[in-house]
């Protein structure tokens, strides 16, 4: 069932396309070797370039220009060997050179596809226009002084892409999977951190609606959204919007908005009368940027393993379609769990990753970044429940040692004498004192409340102190109660 | 010989001789510029104390045997250049007391070969004009003056006007200019003195104060053809920061200056013959192509079909990208801030540029903004691209034919400084025969070749391929050796 709004004259299809600026992870700016370091005092990363001093000209920076190719090969799109900086030029207190380095007609990066995964296991292939690299701005501070505006320009000439999607997404899950999936694919790549809340990735959104069949109708473009739930909430409002509009019989306008998270709605920024003319022509201090194919097959064979095909490789290791995408979602978690299940069973390794593991750092409050536990360590705990030493019970016992303190858990194991008793004698004694103990039960037993098995297996446990080797007490209690 | 009376090349024989020192050399040039500045208004800056500490610390060093090319010799800057540590004006009110931490790769090329500097030099505002008249520090005086008329007091050319004036009257060995449109080449044929715009990518744009950055070139301004090369190799090299700059070699330019001119095809664009063309500068032209063909030259009619569109190419390409490169000047990190306490920022923009900019500067943004507007840019900016490739193609077909090409390098000699302020077109004029070198980003040498019948200096212009300045040079000396110009200006130290 495709996603519509219900409107008093039925239903209304949804269009998004999302630009989103990521920034790219360099040392350096796009022009200028200053740092690129968030969190830094403010202007002491700006060098005269970033700063538009008389006479300082823009280079550009290597790595900043393999980064771009990467995330376009990453989005399975054309390399365009040749492209072309531009100047958009528009006044603003926080750029100062009076134009932003940008690429307009001819950008690095053309046409690609990427496939996102929707809840109900579909998936579904969005097309990417282009990629272009761009100057970021700097950031002005009203908020610091009564009277005056403050300008930073730590961020002046900090590199940009800006991914352009095509118009492809039908409601505001594919537009949240979209961007997860495009932050996803960043972060494997290593050309943005996606940290949303840094603004190291923001999205511009644009929404229109139309009746099944039609042509597209006006779009308006929600600036500067920076989360997937909001993605998801700013296009369910804004379409909503324009449904309403539509059927009181007005019209939409073409316009840039903002989304106002407080309050769920949207709100005029500017309309396109209002829209800057930015007088865009090439960037006269710049040559066009030259690839050379050989380098460009070069980046495509350093590319490290994608989600797409991190995820395919899982299934085929025999796990579960969910298990695999849980684990892929973060580079981070596949690459621990990669660790914990060399050598092992990957099912079993799966479970314990997506069970155990996930559950106590949701409540520890900690990520896989900042694991209490080491995959080595966890992989060792799987050796030594395969090889019989830990029960499963004994097991989460010193899996939860192990989250005080990460330490090998057979050093656990001998410290606290955890080890699981398998010999055969010793249960036996202990088996039989708990059936002369509860004679009642037994005939109870063999009167057919089979139920009570699981109490004498507690029983025997209990006197074990939980070290029973659970399939041998299982044994000889079905012998001495069947038998 | 008066300490003045050296030129470069013969400055750096008498220091290698320890006939003269670097401090007697400076001192007898601050003293000119004491003399003569006043009137002619040729530095906005003048750094004597400077001048002479870095005189005395080349004298050490030329002890110690540690001479760079330039050692001692003292040079103007034109005030585009940025200085390390000296206040920076571009002759605008906008950038103020601007004092770069930083050095311009150009004057930092000189210094590392010993070069002294003796101050900023004067221009037209951001290096637009072309008759000195628009600098915030007031018009610079040519040192020449008509025999019939003397007091009238005549341009020196632009924008390098104070550059070209120094260093015709002494008061500098060499200076250094910029050239957008023809501002090394007007101004030294004004001022008989030689300059050379080097082939675009020479000489590093990084620390110049960008005029139009796709047709600015830095180049010298000297008293002849050799103190031309020796300035132009120190100047040159490929320099990182600049991403326009040429990865070449820097060829021994002033080795070239020697070279003959035998067998030499020197091109003669049927275009270049306007109407209205003074009859004195045909005639000087006529004479300095017999010249070369006396020294075994040969004389080739080439066709440059499209340079009718040059100037007014220029004049839309020019201005565009003026527009955008002095946006920067908006009185929010430097420079002039001219503002109602509290306005906002829309004001702070409006007032500051309208009091920091001059009406000439203000014009051209008005014009490049414009050509670069939406519904306009196809018409004009897209269009003005696509003639000047066909300029550059019209000179790469004649490079077929010719090894050089030579016209003259303006249309008049130097004028009064109240005419032709009125009309801007009839300004834009000077620059006919010289923007082509520009738009093709070609290398293309003034030198003086006679005086019209008033005494002033009229020059010709040598037009080069790409990155082959050394034709240039030796076709310019040539000419020079042949017109053998010694006259010199009224005003001179």
């Amino acid at each position: 069932m495709s996603y519509t709004i219900e409107g008093a004259s039925g239903p209304w299809e949804v269009v998004v396309g999302l630009e989103v600026h990521a920034q790219v992870l360099s040392k350096s700016k796009l022009f200028s070797g200053a740092a690129t370091a968030f969190g830094a005092a403010p202007n002491s990363q700006v060098s005269f370039v970033d700063a538009g001093f008389p006479g300082m000209l823009p280079v550009i920076n290597g790595e900043c220009v393999a980064q771009a190719v990467r995330t376009g090969l990453g989005l399975n799109a054309k390399i365009n060997l040749w492209s072309r900086f531009d100047r958009k030029n528009y006044f603003y207190a926080d750029l100062p050179q009076g134009y932003q380095i940008s690429q307009y007609k001819d950008p690095i990066v053309g046409e690609g596809v990427i496939e996102i995964e929707l809840t109900d296991g579909s998936t579904k292939e969005i097309g990417i226009t282009r990629l272009h690299l761009e100057q970021d701005a700097g950031k002005s501070l009203h908020d610091q002084h009564p009277s005056k505006s403050f300008i930073d320009l730590n961020r002046s000439g900090v590199a940009l892409m800006e991914i352009v999607s095509e118009p492809d997404m039908r409601s505001p899950e594919e537009a949240g999977a979209y961007l997860s999936k495009l932050r996803q694919i960043l972060r494997y790549l290593g050309t943005c951190d996606g940290n949303m809340d840094e603004g190291s990735m923001r999205a511009d959104v644009n929404v229109s609606v139309r009746k099944a069949g039609e042509d597209f109708r006006t779009r308006c473009e929600i600036k500067n959204v920076n989360s997937v739930r909001f993605v998801m909430q700013a296009v369910e409002a804004e379409a909503r919007r324009q449904v309403e509009l539509w059927e009181s019989g007005g019209t939409v306008d073409q316009e840039t908005r903002l989304f106002d998270t407080g309050r769920g709605t949207t709100r005029s920024m500017r309309s396109k009368e209002d829209a800057h003319d930015y007088r865009y022509f090439p960037d006269p201090d710049l040559p066009p940027l030259v690839l050379e194919q050989s380098w460009v097959d070069e980046l495509k064979a350093g590319l490290p393993e994608l989600p797409d095909a991190r995820r395919a490789r899982y299934v085929a290791m025999g796990l579960s379609p969910y298990d695999a995408h849980v684990l892929t979602i973060e580079r981070e978690t596949a690459a621990f769990f990669e660790i914990v299940a060399k050598g092992r069973d990957a099912k079993v390794a799966a479970n314990w990753v997506t069970g155990d593991y996930f559950a106590a750092l949701n409540r520890l409050k900690r990520d896989v970044s900042d694991s209490p536990v080491s995959a080595e360590n966890l992989g060792a705990l799987l050796d030594l429940i395969a090889d019989g030493t830990l029960s499963g019970k004994l097991a989460k016992e010193v899996f939860d040692a192990m989250l005080e303190a990460d330490e090998p858990p057979a050093a656990i194991v001998e410290k606290r004498g955890l080890r699981q008793v398998t010999d055969t004698g010793a249960i036996e004694a202990v088996v039989d004192g708990v059936l002369a103990a509860n004679a009642d039960k037994i005939a109870q037993y063999k009167a057919g409340k089979t139920g009570l098995f699981g109490f004498f297996v507690g029983q025997t446990m209990k006197a074990m102190g939980g070290k029973g080797n659970p399939a041998i007490v299982n044994d000889l209690l079905k012998q001495k109660l069947d038998g | 010989m008066r300490p003045t009376d050296y030129t470069i090349a013969e400055g750096l024989r008498a220091l290698d001789k320890r006939e003269i020192s670097s401090v007697e050399l400076t001192q007898a040039y601050v003293e000119a510029i004491e003399t003569h500045n006043p009137r002619l208004n040729a530095y906005i800056t003048v750094t004597a104390q400077q001048a002479l500490e870095e005189a005395r610390a080349s004298d050490a060093r030329r002890a110690e045997g540690k001479s760079g090319a330039l050692e001692g010799i003292p040079l103007g800057i034109k005030d585009l250049f940025c200085t390390a540590g000296t206040r920076t004006t571009a002759a605008s009110r906008i950038l103020g007391e601007f004092v770069p931490p930083y050095e311009s790769s150009v004057s930092g090329n000189l210094r590392r070969d010993g070069a002294v500097f003796l101050g900023k030099l004067n221009l037209d505002e951001f290096a637009m004009g072309s008759a000195n008249t628009t600098s915030a520090f007031g018009p610079v005086e040519n040192p020449w003056s008509r025999a019939n008329d003397p007091a009238k007091r005549l341009v020196p050319g632009g924008s390098s006007g104070g550059s070209a004036a120094a260093v015709a009257a002494r008061l500098a060995m060499g200076a250094t200019a910029t050239d957008t449109g023809g501002s090394i080449r007007q101004p030294a044929a004004f001022c008989g003195v030689t300059g050379i715009k080097p082939t675009y990518g020479r000489c590093s744009r990084w620390g110049v104060v960008a005029f139009a950055s796709s047709l600015d070139q830095a180049g010298p301004i000297a008293r002849n053809v050799e103190d031309c090369a020796i300035l132009l190799r120190s100047m040159s090299g490929f320099d990182p920061k600049d991403s326009t700059s040429a990865d070449l070699p820097v060829p021994d330019f002033a080795a070239a200056c020697g070279r003959s001119v035998k067998g030499l095809r020197i091109g003669v664009p049927a275009e270049y013959t306007m109407p209205g063309l003074a009859p004195e500068i045909d005639a000087l032209w006529q004479q300095g192509l017999a010249w070369l063909k006396d020294a075994g030259a040969e004389i080739v009619p080439i066709s440059l079909p499209h340079t009718k569109y040059a100037l007014p190419t220029y004049y839309v390409v020019a201005p565009a990208e003026a527009s955008s490169n002095l946006a920067r000047y908006d009185g929010v990190r430097f420079g002039t801030r001219t503002a109602e306490r509290d306005s906002d920022l829309r004001d702070l923009y409006e007032r500051t540029r309208a009091a920091g900019f001059g009406a000439e500067v203000r014009r051209r943004i008005m014009i490049g903004t414009y050509v670069l507007s939406a519904g306009y840019y196809d018409a004009y900016y897209l269009k003005a691209q696509k003639v000047r490739a066909l300029i550059a193609r019209d000179f790469a077909e004649a490079w077929d034919k010719v090894d050089a090409i030579v016209t003259p390098a303006t249309p008049s000699s130097a004028f009064p400084m109240d005419e032709r302020q009125d009309d801007p077109v009839t300004m834009y004029l000077n620059d006919v025969f010289t923007v082509t070198a520009n738009l093709a980003g070609l290398p293309g040498l003034a030198v003086p070749a006679g005086l019209d019948a008033q005494g002033l200096p009229l020059g010709l212009q040598v037009i080069g391929k790409a990155f082959d300045e050394e034709t240039v040079f030796a076709v310019g000396a040539a000419l020079e050796r042949a017109a053998n110009f010694t006259a010199t200006p009224q005003v001179r130290a």
